[in-house]
């Protein structure tokens, strides 16, 4: 029978793609010194396991450079090779080159061996210097032709049985060869009651008529060689002819594979069984609420009315916690998204010439698989930022009093319903200066205006602000800090930098704890009801008409304590039809985006409740000011604000546009 | 109708063994590492074994040990799965009581062909 | 609606929902409509085209809907009982987009035979989104190009 080994492909990549991240972050542990053997030995399984694979689904090439490594590692393993800085970056290489295989074989193309090659080679020269092995045998010669008798004489040892060997097999397969003349001898049996069953007694001599050969004959013994006297008389086999010598070639250049394995990409998400489980039950709950309220709607009269909300009470906490746990099954946590750093730290600090240090902490915060997908090249851009123009050459930092070795730090936390990355250096800072002079090249800033810090650091987000990138860039891409924002804004969150000249920058980027649910309050502008992201929310005061000023006949501004907000007048702002509500009879809301603070000028704030995210964009098209829409409870559409889209539409253009005509 | 107890934390192996088993109709249970394949085998038996070397949490070899020490798992065959076709994981492994081995990599057919030998 | 809806009468014959709009009579492909829905308040969009009247929630899904008679920029009239919003399935880069338009009353179903088909004459503006003219009996009917009449590319090219 044949069977079809595609279907467990996929599978096998899979499989192979985490055990590559895994021989990565390993191998680079060892770099750092440790040889520590439950690193080494969790390496060497994985590079076990993908070549047993490789070699079980028939791909060669991959199996071949496993075997390479998996000798190197299984030398370290033995502590009979060291695991110095040479044996590791060439390991590295290995697990690029591995990578770029595996790529070649899922998309099922045929390997690109150029540079796989040189890596290979140097891997099997590597083996052969100062190593205990042999590269992979060859296949063996075949022995030469057999005699048409073989005399095999079999006397197994009395424990044979505890090996779960039998003779009765053995004797089953020399039947298998040809024709067998067997005898039997009982000369080892005790009587009845001496006798073990356990024991292995009886003698055969075994006369085979075959064509096989000697070899096949020994080989039906393989596996009791130690067990069982076996005596072949037939002529000798011819010896094993050995394998040629490999003539390495130096490798010319790395081979660069994208940073970081892919995960997520692949359309399928692994998840725990208990999260399957507790979907399932839940999903049992509500089916019986359902044919509970079935049920009542058949037969209802008033007097059934209490069943009826117990019921409904009842099918809002069942639909809450379904709801809940489906999420839940879409949380991955980050740490997947950070898994490519350390490799691409390595990499690009190598390069930089600067010696910088990563660590990585709260990679078991959880988030939505989406956003893990999408928030790996805005984390990207940041780190490498931090390491082009962050971290200093060691030479800068120690004439400055601060370590040689700078250190970049990937940290995530859950605060407050939503999830916090940062990304910091201990790097010289923004230059705040070089900030300035650039804004007022721009004119985004005026000669003289005086502009608080944070305002200033956040202009480094504006289109076309961006120093371009010189140093080489991995991913192949130009971006800059304003794609950065918008791809994060794309998710729903925000992004914030502080920086202290000379000490170092964070980047603090926030996003939703899912893209689906939003905590939000409601509130009427102009007779309607939107919903405001209840984040973004910092208080809300009633206006104080006194308080309102302009500057320069245009911006109106509102003194609120100490603190002068920027008005806005979402009314103005999307057209509203309708008369403005005089000033003191509205409320200013507070909002914060984006690191800015404003005033918004609204009705009056109805309830608070959460609030299901609906595109727009499905079946419309983005709406500036709005990111997105929600059913209430009514039925009725309520528009949800984007409170940095609303602040973006009226601080940023100068004169907020005229009301559209109805 | 026979059944087999496979063990290898690859999941692509045990898919692939697995399934192949299956199609020629025995009966197959599957663990991830020797622990769970000793769990399982202290609930019931099995007539044939088939492990990986290399698994975390408890070796091949450690769970071939393991097995023959229960009443049950004396006699029974216990196939090693091995990629190495250096001496001593097989000398090792007849040490712990192990039958045999199976060389990886090997193919469904061999596969099948090596448990008709040891089941009859 | 008629019931020869089983009944093609040749083998390239389409079939069209017709509609009235100030007294002229629009027909779009059949295999475009979703539904039918009674007119019913609309959550207005700020900063849109006036045609793009605003929002609706068809069950759960958010749903433009644009008044048709602003988008040919005929004069308004008072919605009444016969209003009805006709949910459309528009393709655009292969997306599917449901959008709903209102029309003053749904009118028939029809089948049309290609030779009753004739691309519009160029009169100039308005062949965007006019598929082709349509004789059915002694009428005249007009057949739309949803996709394009509505489409996004439409929105992104006439907004005022």
């Amino acid at each position: 029978m044949s069977i079809d080994l595609s279907m467990f492909h996929r599978t096998f990549f899979e499989e192979s793609g985490e055990g590559l991240s895994l021989m990565e972050s390993g191998l680079l542990g060892l770099r750092d010194g440790a040889e520590d053997a439950d690193t080494v030995n969790a390496v060497f399984r994985a590079a076990h396991s993908i070549k047993g694979g490789a070699g079980t689904f028939g791909f060669t090439a991959i199996a071949q450079l496993t075997h390479s490594m998996e000798t190197l590692l299984d030398e370290v393993r033995s502590q009979a090779r060291r695991a110095d800085g040479e044996l590791v970056d060439l390991l590295l290489f290995g697990v690029d080159a591995l990578g770029s295989l595996l790529r070649s074989a899922e998309r099922g193309e045929a390997p690109d061996m150029t540079e796989v090659d040189p890596i290979r080679q140097a891997l099997e020269a590597m083996v052969q210097q100062g190593g205990s092995r042999p590269p992979l045998p060859a296949e063996p010669v075949p022995a030469a032709p057999a005699a048409a008798r073989i005399v095999v004489d079999i006397a197994p040892h009395p424990e044979l049985f505890a090996s779960g060997n039998d003779p009765y097999r053995l004797l089953r397969e020399l039947e298998a060869l040809g024709r067998c003349d067997t005898e039997v001898f009982t000369d080892r049996l005790p009587g009845f009651h001496e006798m073990d069953p356990e024991v292995a007694y009886l003698r055969w001599r075994v006369v085979v008529h075959t064509g096989a050969s000697e070899r096949d004959v020994a080989d039906v013994f393989e596996w009791v060689t130690d067990q069982c006297d076996v005596q072949i008389t037939a002529t000798p086999a011819t010896p094993v002819a050995g394998p040629a010598a490999a003539e390495p070639a130096a490798i010319a250049k790395p081979v660069r594979a994208a940073a970081g394995t892919d995960h997520g990409q692949a359309g399928s998400i692994r998840v725990k069984t208990e999260k399957i489980d507790a979907l399932i039950n839940l999903v049992g709950e509500l089916v019986i609420t359902q044919s509970m309220l079935g049920e009542l709607g058949q037969h209802f009269d008033m007097t059934r009315l209490e069943a009826l909300r117990e019921g409904l009470a009842q099918l809002e906490r069942n639909t809450r916690e379904l709801q809940e746990n489906v999420i839940g099954i879409r949380m991955v946590p980050v740490g997947l998204a950070f898994s490519r750093f350390p490799r691409m730290v390595h990499d690009v600090s190598r390069q930089l010439k600067k010696d910088v240090q990563l660590t990585l902490s709260g990679e078991q915060t959880e988030l939505d698989k989406t956003v893990i997908e999408r928030i790996g090249d805005p984390l990207v851009h940041l780190v490498r930022n931090a390491l082009d123009h962050g971290i200093e050459s060691p030479e800068v930092r120690s004439a400055q009093g601060k370590p040689a070795q700078g250190r970049v730090a990937l940290n995530a936390f859950h605060r407050g319903g939503e999830i916090f990355i940062e990304v910091s250096d201990d790097g010289n800072g923004l230059d705040k200066a070089r900030i300035r002079r650039k804004a007022e090249a721009r004119g985004l800033v005026a000669a003289g205006e005086p502009v608080a810090d944070e305002r200033l650091y956040d202009l480094i987000f504006e289109p076309g602000f961006s120093t371009a990138d010189t140093v080489s860039d991995l991913s192949g891409r130009g971006v800059g800090m304003d794609v950065v924002r918008s791809n994060i804004k794309e998710l729903g969150g925000t992004v914030g930098v502080r920086t202290r000249p000379g000490l170092g920058t964070t980047f603090t980027i926030r996003l939703p704890l899912t893209l689906a649910i939003l905590d939000g309050q409601l509130l009427r502008i102009a007779g309607q009801t939107f919903v405001a992201p209840l984040v973004s929310m910092v208080e809300t005061v009633r206006v104080n008409p006194a308080m309102v000023g302009r500057v320069a006949g245009q911006a109106e501004l509102y003194r609120l304590r100490d603190e002068y907000l920027p008005v806005l007048r979402p009314q103005r702002l999307f057209g509203l039809p309708g008369r403005e509500a005089p000033l003191h009879e509205s409320l200013l809301m507070v909002v914060e985006a984006d690191g800015r603070r404003a005033g918004m000028l609204v009705d009056e704030l109805t309830a608070q409740q959460q609030v299901v995210i609906k595109s727009l964009e499905t079946n419309f098209r983005p709406v500036p000011g709005l990111s997105g829409a929600t059913i209430l409870g009514d039925g009725t559409v309520a528009l949800i604000l984007d409170v940095a889209g609303v602040m973006g539409l009226g601080l940023d253009r100068g004169e907020p546009p005229v009301a559209a005509a109805a | 109708m026979p059944s087999i107890l496979t063990v290898d934390d690859s999941a692509s192996m045990r898919q692939l063994v697995g399934f192949t088993l299956k199609s020629a109709g025995y009966d197959v249970v599957e663990a991830a590492d020797g622990q769970e394949a000793l769990s399982v085998a202290r609930t019931r038996g099995v007539q044939l074994v088939l492990t990986d070397v290399n698994m975390p949490n408890m070796d091949g070899i450690s769970l071939t040990r393991e097995l023959r020490a229960l009443p049950t798992y004396k006699f029974t065959p216990i196939l090693l799965l091995t990629t190495e076709s250096a001496p001593e994981k097989k000398l090792q492994g007849k040490a712990a009581g192990a039958t045999g081995w199976l060389v990886k990599p090997f193919n469904p057919e061999q596969l099948l062909a090596t448990v008709k030998k040891v089941l009859g | 609606m008629n019931g020869s809806a089983m009944d093609l009468q040749a083998a390239d014959a389409a079939q069209f929902l017709t509609f009235l709009l100030d007294g002229e009579e629009y027909g779009v492909d059949i295999l475009r409509v979703q539904e039918l829905k009674a007119w019913d308040s609309v959550t207005p969009l700020p900063n849109t085209p006036a045609w793009v009247l605003g929002v609706i929630n068809l069950r759960g899904l958010i749903v433009p809907i644009v008044d048709l008679r602003k988008r040919f920029g005929l004069r308004e009239v008072a919605y009444g009982a016969t209003t009805v919003v006709v949910v459309l399935k528009l393709e655009a880069g292969g997306r599917t987009r449901i959008v709903g338009v209102v029309v003053d009353a749904v009118s028939d179903v029809y089948n049309v035979g290609a030779a009753d088909r004739k691309a519009p004459p160029d009169v100039g503006g308005t062949n965007a989104f006019v598929r082709e003219l349509a004789t059915v009996g002694d009428k005249m009917v007009i057949l739309l190009d949803i996709d394009a009449l509505l489409g996004e590319a439409a929105d992104a090219a006439t907004t005022h």
